[in-house]
């Protein structure tokens, strides 16, 4: 594996790109994590077919190359069957704005959408998240076009520390997308399953009834 | 040198505004110490005692160490040593995956003789308990005495005394991101570490001293964001050091971040207090004497709380102790110590005020000699409605006689917020005419980046998006450390300082050219001109064009003159009591900080904000659960220590509280957090007659509390 050489890459400066990191696994956005050594055995794995017989259920072992569909892109990460969806953004294909905060399903800020339902990617499986539409935070806006839920974070201060935001945008824009006129309620259940240590609550929900109200055009 | 503006002359400081790192925040763009992705990345992970008091006896890594993808274990501890808490680091690993890592620890045999232990208060006070600490002949420390004035004289002239127990459970951090680090070497002797803390130069000098790195400056601490510290980030901790090490013997970069599991059990928590005090008053409501005992634990570090607080009392016997206990130390807190004694003196005070059959607002008036808060009493029982509450605890019109029972209180805040010396800030206008502020100070999450932002922009009165603000580095100028609340009052002078010192040196230059003398210029609404001749006045992009080389470039250092220190505040609180459930839901807040010279109203009211929610979790969920059978805690984890979520979001009525006479800076980061907990519980006992003494408010024990006051009557 020529790629294992430039796992070792040098940078000479504080700054790390994604570009240099991914590299560093081995190559461009059919990313492929290469950790494994030789004497691994690497599956494939293949999306379920839905429903699943009992025939069709596959036994992965070692490393398995998952294909997943995320923020419109095909990438292909090397993990294990074990490996969370969570695991595999953050360390495999360096998609790090879903945070892991309790790796256990209990606060949220690893919420990205499955096929446009908020899920907490830590309590997914990347190997049962083929064959699905996976958006980050980071598939929502850039910071030089955000989505309006996004500005209206910005814009009503709805993030202190920050680390809860991602979870919170892809609660909120989770709620706006099937609710276009949400009210205060709605957004606190919306976002009941995320949690924030420095208190921004408020503010998020002004943001989340102020992004709607411009997304209605009102 | 000239202070700070009048906010009526200010065009950006003062004026609600957007953090500059919320774009990136909001994208997940932000890289915090846990997001840090390098060529060849390993993951770190620590083994930590199971045992809350054992001795090792053996430590075997052989196996780890084989397994693949293992490429550094390092122990620490040796057979023989004393394990005193649960979460106690014996070594840690570095694998090529998190999850490998996960493997070889479990992979690790430690053998144990396991040793009684201690992990409650209650427990750990008996005569003949496990002794914690090697030297001691028990678990209580000598007693840390206040006392002032003649005692039994003042209970003489009490009209009016009340006695009582109060508590408060031992609580954790629980920032979100976890303690940890991402070490890479750039050399034998050169070592960058991206950390979530809330010091990098105390990281920094923590690493270098115990790597033994001279000069320190060879090691880099990056922290551009963080996921919040609380008062517990501020080291590099066993964490930071074991990555290094780990990244050495592995010869490759690290990343160490501890499990919400650890961090629950190893890296701090609050101290807990409890209290028996007797407290008399006069006819007229003021405090005539008090005796109180304190007790409470920080596990195998002490406690110990201001007492009495924020109220002067003149006849004081004060005794407190530590109590040693098989369990994690306790670090600085968001207020440390405070809102314990927050809690301990307002409800004594309520209590007090109940029994002597006087309005407990009245009481507070009379015995709290500051004339801002006594301001902020009068403006917050104006917002709240003081005036519907209950004459009588669990009888009036606000509480009625159904299931729901409503009530309010209050308590009242206080704190220091000034700064100190030794900030290092640099301004750069360059030749396109964009701005760049320098120093190496962090932003714990209050938004000290936008304001050093602000303040050059308003300084050179161009738009703070022709600003940008480098932050969180130590090869930056230095930074003070952010607890206290000191960062604003310490960074902010300085950046003020550097902008003038900038906008001088730009002025001097392109004087000359403008046929003007440099005092006469002056830099506003994005145009440099004369003062005397306003014909004479040129873009200010324009007059950047104009400079040499070198741009003009400006330092300054921390100015005593434009910060100030202490800061009051009030808060009260409207609760309903569900009677059949024992159920508390807060229903509205109502905060009033002041805080010196506002610099950006809009992250103040978030830190008001901030501050009340953790106080919210305090009265009602907060509570490190103990288990004396088997020595360990029972909720390391997020869904049984329970923080507040946006279901028990109560109405909010922040009031960023103007102090016309401020003439510096001040930081309010924890004032607002103090008197949250204890306003709830007053109005708990003011919906209810139910007196609840100790915090977390549960179901459990307002049930009981209920069931107390109806067997009294
Ligand atoms: S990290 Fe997934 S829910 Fe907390
Ligand atoms: S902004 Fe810090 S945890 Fe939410």
């Amino acid at each position: 594996m020529s790629e294992e050489k430039n796992d070792r890459l040098e940078s000479s400066n504080g700054d790390v790109s994604r570009r240099q990191f991914l590299k560093g696994l081995g190559g461009g956005i059919a990313v492929t994590g290469v950790l494994a050594t030789a004497t691994e055995t690497e599956t494939e794995a293949h999306p379920a077919p839905e429903p699943a017989s009992a025939s069709a259920v596959q036994r992965l072992r070692g490393k398995v190359r998952v294909r997943l569909n995320i923020n419109g892109q095909e990438m292909t990460a090397l993990v294990e069957p074990r490996t969370t969806l969570l695991n595999t953004l953050r360390d495999h294909l360096d998609l790090t704005g879903a945070k892991k905060v309790c790796d256990r399903g209990s606060c949220g800020c690893c919420t990205v959408l499955v096929n446009d339902k908020p899920v907490y990617s830590c309590m997914m499986l990347a190997v049962d998240a083929q064959g699905k539409k996976i958006t980050t935070v980071e598939g929502l806006g850039t910071p030089e076009k955000m989505s309006p839920v996004q500005e209206a974070f910005v814009e009503h201060d709805a993030l202190m520390c920050g680390f809860c935001t991602p979870g919170f945008v892809v609660s909120c824009t989770a709620l706006l997308q099937k609710n276009r006129n949400p009210s205060l309620e709605d957004v606190k259940k919306a976002c009941s399953g995320n949690v924030c240590r420095c208190g921004t609550y408020p503010h998020i929900f002004e943001a989340a009834l102020a992004a709607a109200k411009k997304m209605r055009g009102a | 040198m000239p202070g700070w503006k009048k906010p009526s002359e200010n065009s950006v400081l003062g004026k609600p505004t957007p953090r500059l790192d919320g774009p990136d925040k909001a994208t997940g763009r932000a890289k915090y110490a846990y997001d840090i992705n390098l060529p060849g990345l390993l993951h770190g992970m620590i083994l930590r005692s199971p045992h809350a008091h054992a001795e090792i006896e053996s430590i075997d890594a052989s196996a780890a160490e084989k397994m693949p993808g293992v490429k550094a274990v390092i122990i620490t501890a040796k057979a023989g040593d004393r394990m005193r808490f649960q979460g106690q680091e014996i070594g840690a690993v570095a694998a090529e995956t998190i999850e490998r890592a996960e493997d070889a620890i479990r992979a690790i045999k430690v053998r144990y003789k396991v040793l009684p232990h201690v992990v409650h208060e209650s427990v750990a006070m008996k005569p003949g308990a496990p002794v914690v600490r090697n030297n001691d002949q028990t678990n209580l420390s000598e007693p840390n005495r206040t006392e002032r004035g003649n005692v039994t004289a003042g209970f003489a002239a009490a009209k009016t005394i009340s006695e009582g127990s109060y508590g408060c459970e031992v609580r954790t951090h629980l920032p979100l991101e976890t303690h940890g680090v991402t070490c890479r070497w750039d050399g034998p002797d050169k070592l960058t570490c991206w950390a979530s803390t809330q010091g990098v130069f105390s990281v920094r000098d923590e690493l270098a001293n115990a790597l033994g790195i001279q000069p320190a400056s060879n090691v880099t601490v990056i922290t551009e964001v963080m996921g919040g510290g609380f008062g517990s980030k501020f080291g590099a901790g066993y964490e930071g050091v074991i990555c290094a090490r780990l990244a050495k013997a592995a010869n490759a970069p690290v990343k160490l971040m501890l499990t919400r599991y650890e961090e629950q059990l190893a890296v701090g928590n609050e101290r807990s207090g409890h209290m028996k005090i007797r407290i008399g008053a006069d006819a007229e409501g003021k405090i005539t004497a008090m005796e109180a005992t304190i007790h409470g634990s920080g596990g195998i570090a002490g406690a110990g709380v201001p007492f009495p607080y924020i109220y002067p009392v003149e006849n004081v016997k004060v005794e407190q102790r530590s109590v040693y206990m098989h369990t994690g130390p306790s670090r600085a807190w968001r207020a440390p110590g405070h809102t314990v004694a927050s809690f301990l003196m307002e409800c004594a005070l309520e209590d007090l005020a109940i029994k002597a059959g006087i309005d407990p607002l009245e009481l507070r008036l009379k015995n709290d000699p500051t004339p801002m808060r006594q301001k902020q009493w009068r403006e917050g029982a104006r917002l709240i409605g003081w005036e519907r509450r209950n004459p009588r605890p669990g009888q009036g019109p606000l509480a009625g006689n159904g299931r729901y029972r409503r009530g309010l209180g209050c308590g009242a805040a206080i704190w220091g917020g000034g700064g100190g010396p030794g900030s290092q800030c640099r301004v750069t206008i360059n030749r396109d005419g964009t701005v760049l502020v320098e120093i190496g100070v962090q932003d714990i999450g209050t938004g000290t980046r936008t304001y050093c932002g602000m303040i050059a922009a308003e300084e050179l009165g161009i738009p703070l998006k022709s600003v940008r603000a480098s932050i969180g580095k130590t090869y930056l100028g230095y930074g003070v450390p952010s607890g206290g609340s000191v960062t604003t009052a310490s960074t902010a002078p300085a950046v003020k300082r550097a902008a003038e010192a900038a906008k001088k040196s730009l002025l001097e230059q392109v004087a000359p050219q403008m046929g003007v003398s440099p005092d006469d210029l002056e830099c506003a609404g994005g145009k440099v001109f004369s003062r005397t001749d306003p014909a004479k006045s040129v873009s200010f992009k324009e007059a950047c064009a104009r400079l040499g080389m070198e741009g003009a470039v400006g330092n300054g250092t921390w100015a005593r003159e434009l910060q100030q220190s202490g800061v009051a505040g009030a808060q009260f609180a409207e609760v309903s009591v569900d009677i059949e459930t024992g159920h508390v839901k807060v229903l509205k807040i109502v905060a009033l900080q002041d805080g010196g010279v506002i610099l950006n109203p809009l992250t103040f009211k978030s830190q008001i904000n901030g501050g009340v929610i953790m106080g919210i979790g305090m009265a009602l969920f907060e509570d490190r659960h103990m288990c004396q059978i088997t020595g360990r805690m029972v909720n390391p984890n997020m869904e049984f220590y329970q923080i507040p979520g946006t279901m028990e979001m109560p109405e909010f009525v922040s009031v960023p509280f103007e102090n016309p006479d401020a003439t510096g800076v001040t930081g309010i980061g924890e004032p607002p957090v103090i008197p949250t907990a204890a306003a709830i519980r007053n109005a708990v006992l003011n919906a209810t007659g139910a007196y609840v003494n100790t915090a977390p408010i549960t179901p459990a024990r307002v049930l009981q509390a209920l069931a107390d006051a109806r067997r009294r009557g």
